[in-house]
């Protein structure tokens, strides 16, 4: 019986011929990332267990981007701790304040990211790297203290599900409506222990930040991860990242799939998610004009806080201000992505419209700071969860969609179709 | 094992509503305890005592991969939740830190809110002594008990060698 890329890149990482959905494996890790909220307690852990020892230093990453610049005493400890650690165990992979991003975002910018490989993080957007054909799964902190320990961990190996998305996206529409839409067939329970493997006619027009934009969020669906089989898109962004010798690992013609899912992305209209779920999406031409007033809206994040999306963001604000009332904020994914968007003058659009733009952080999408909301305000985000209270008070509102309709609604005042700006 | 049931019939209660990130900044189980659950029930810390359970529908624990949703609901005192379905995240969080899960749909129908109920892990059984009702639940594979046993993943890997 055949095999899925999930099956193949675990049985291979395990050391055995074959492996079905529902056995357990140990697998040996690749890539073990750690940020700055979920590492320190893994690092406590191993300290107050007598095994403060790093198996191998050179297949960790560390990257600080929840709490940082460090938004308070707390936080500073936390960072820290984090820091003295790299430094004690000689860790070289390491990206402070100033170098950094958020962790998904700068991850295959640096090239660290291979197809075939197996990559965890203690942060349940890990999933975002499946785009490249890798494993790659969020943990908790102390399956990251055991990861970084012995360097492997167990995984129940999941069944896939096959999304196919066929067809041409239509103008003004982007990944992030995808996956939006994928959400709300399916529910965020609709992929629950499974792996979304996507697949279709619409991939090879997809770059691979799109594509990210779509695995990253896989985890809203309970996915354990989503996958994609690299092709000459992957290979080049790889080549331009200076990545050389991988192992591309495909599924079988006869791989088991535990069902198939159809979506025909050339009838997509840009997506809303409303509070407080990611699968209460909209289309946005079912969205009154008026019927949503904002207070802020929010530009970043792992799931659309790369150069494209700025790039977008800005080709709507260019020239223009955002409504009165209302507070923009930009905030770059990663130091190159900031870098890039200065040396491009998306920067300049930005403050120009009365953006404010901050330092790469993943600030306020999980409601950390630089743009906590208060009581009642609403705000239209790139980012990926509009659970209570995410981004602030737990009565506040999150509405999710891709960088085009967030850059208009700040425009209009209100959630808005961009195709009309 | 014996406590008080604590109902939330609904599914995909999250890991911001256990545990808001705002309070991340430590991870201090009793610190963390006394914020459970506050964006869901701003009661819940006043009405859960040492030793009682949460029952909830499908999904419990989706969102974010932070530990610190079971820390905060152990340091609450919560001894196990019931739940119909849950989040692989939160799921895997639990066997590795030795903390009791149960997936038994429907509970948070034949439970009602402040029933006394006894758990019987090794039977597979949840007995709501307030109605009388029993509930069979699968219990954990092999693996998640021998881990949940040795006290966490940390001590099972320890033990390993
Ligand atoms: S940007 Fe948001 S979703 Fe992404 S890793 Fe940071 S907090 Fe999590």
């Amino acid at each position: 019986m055949g095999m899925t890329i999930t099956e193949k890149i675990l049985a291979a990482h395990a050391g055995v011929d074959s492996v079905e959905p529902g056995e357990i494996v140990d697998a040996k890790l690749d890539v073990i990332m750690c940020h700055d909220v979920t590492t320190p307690p893994a690092i406590d852990m191993l300290e107050k267990n007598g095994m403060d020892s790093v198996s191998d230093p050179d297949r960790i990453v560390v990257i600080p981007d929840h709490f940082v610049p460090n938004k308070d005493i707390a936080s500073a400890q936390l960072n820290l701790r984090l820091r003295k650690w790299v430094k004690k165990h000689g860790i070289k992979k390491f990206y402070d304040v100033g170098r950094n991003g958020v962790c998904h975002v700068m991850l295959p910018e640096k090239g660290l990211v291979k197809p075939g490989e197996t990559i965890i993080c203690a942060d349940s957007h890990t999933c975002t790297h499946g785009a490249f054909g890798a494993f790659a799964t969020g943990v908790g902190s102390t399956d990251l203290a055991a990861a970084i320990y012995s360097g492997r961990l167990w995984f129940k190996v999941p069944s896939s599900i096959r999304v196919e998305l066929s067809g041409e996206l239509p103008e003004g529409v982007c990944s992030k409506d995808i996956v939006l839409e994928l959400i709300r067939m399916i529910g965020v329970d609709g992929a629950l222990y499974e792996v979304l493997e996507l697949t279709g006619d619409t991939l090879p027009g997809l770059s691979m930040s799109a594509r990210m934009t779509i695995t990253n969020m896989a985890i809203e669906a309970g996915a354990k991860t989503g996958i994609i089989e690299p092709d000459s898109v992957t290979e080049e962004y790889l080549k331009a990242r200076g990545v050389e010798d991988y192992e591309v690992v495909r599924s079988d013609a006869d791989a088991q799939y535990s069902r198939t899912i159809s979506i025909d992305v050339s009838c997509l209209e840009p997506m809303v998610a409303f509070p407080h779920l990611p699968s209460n999406g909209r289309s946005v031409t079912e969205i009154d004009e008026g019927e949503v007033e904002i207070d802020q809206a929010y530009l970043g994040s792992c799931t659309n806080g790369r150069i494209e999306d700025l790039r977008i963001a800005a080709s709507i604000l260019k020239g223009k201000k955002i409504a009165p009332g209302v507070r923009m904020l930009v905030v770059p994914g990663s130091t190159e992505v900031w870098k890039q968007a200065m040396s491009e003058g998306l920067l300049a659009i930005f403050a120009d419209a009365e953006c404010a733009v901050s330092s790469t952080t993943c600030g306020a999408c999980l409601g950390g700071h630089m743009g906590i909301l208060g009581e009642g305000e609403k705000c239209i985000s790139t980012t990926n969860r509009n659970f209570t209270g995410r981004m602030g008070h737990p009565k506040s509102e999150v509405y999710l969609a891709g960088p085009a309709t967030v850059a208009a609604s700040a425009v209009r005042g209100f959630i808005t179709d961009p195709r009309r700006i | 094992m014996r406590g008080k049931a604590h109902v939330y019939r609904r599914n995909d209660i999250n890991t911001d509503e256990i545990i808001p990130a705002r309070y991340m900044v430590k991870f201090d189980e009793r610190e963390m305890g006394k914020h459970c659950l506050e964006d869901l029930d701003t009661d819940f810390t006043a009405k859960v005592t040492e030793g009682d359970f949460v029952v909830a529908g499908h999904n419990f624990g989706c969102g974010s991969s932070r530990e610190h949703a079971v820390w905060a609901l152990r340091g609450a005192g919560v001894k196990a939740v019931i739940a119909s379905s849950f989040a692989r995240i939160f799921m895997r969080n639990a066997i590795n830190g030795g903390f009791l899960v149960i997936e038994a749909p429907n509970a948070d129908e034949i439970i009602k809110d402040g029933d006394e109920i006894e758990i019987d892990p090794m039977a597979g059984e949840v007995r709501d002594l307030t109605n009388g009702k029993t509930i069979s639940f699968q219990p954990m594979p092999g693996f998640a008990m021998e881990i949940i046993e040795s006290g966490g993943l940390l001590q099972y890997l320890k033990n390993k060698g």
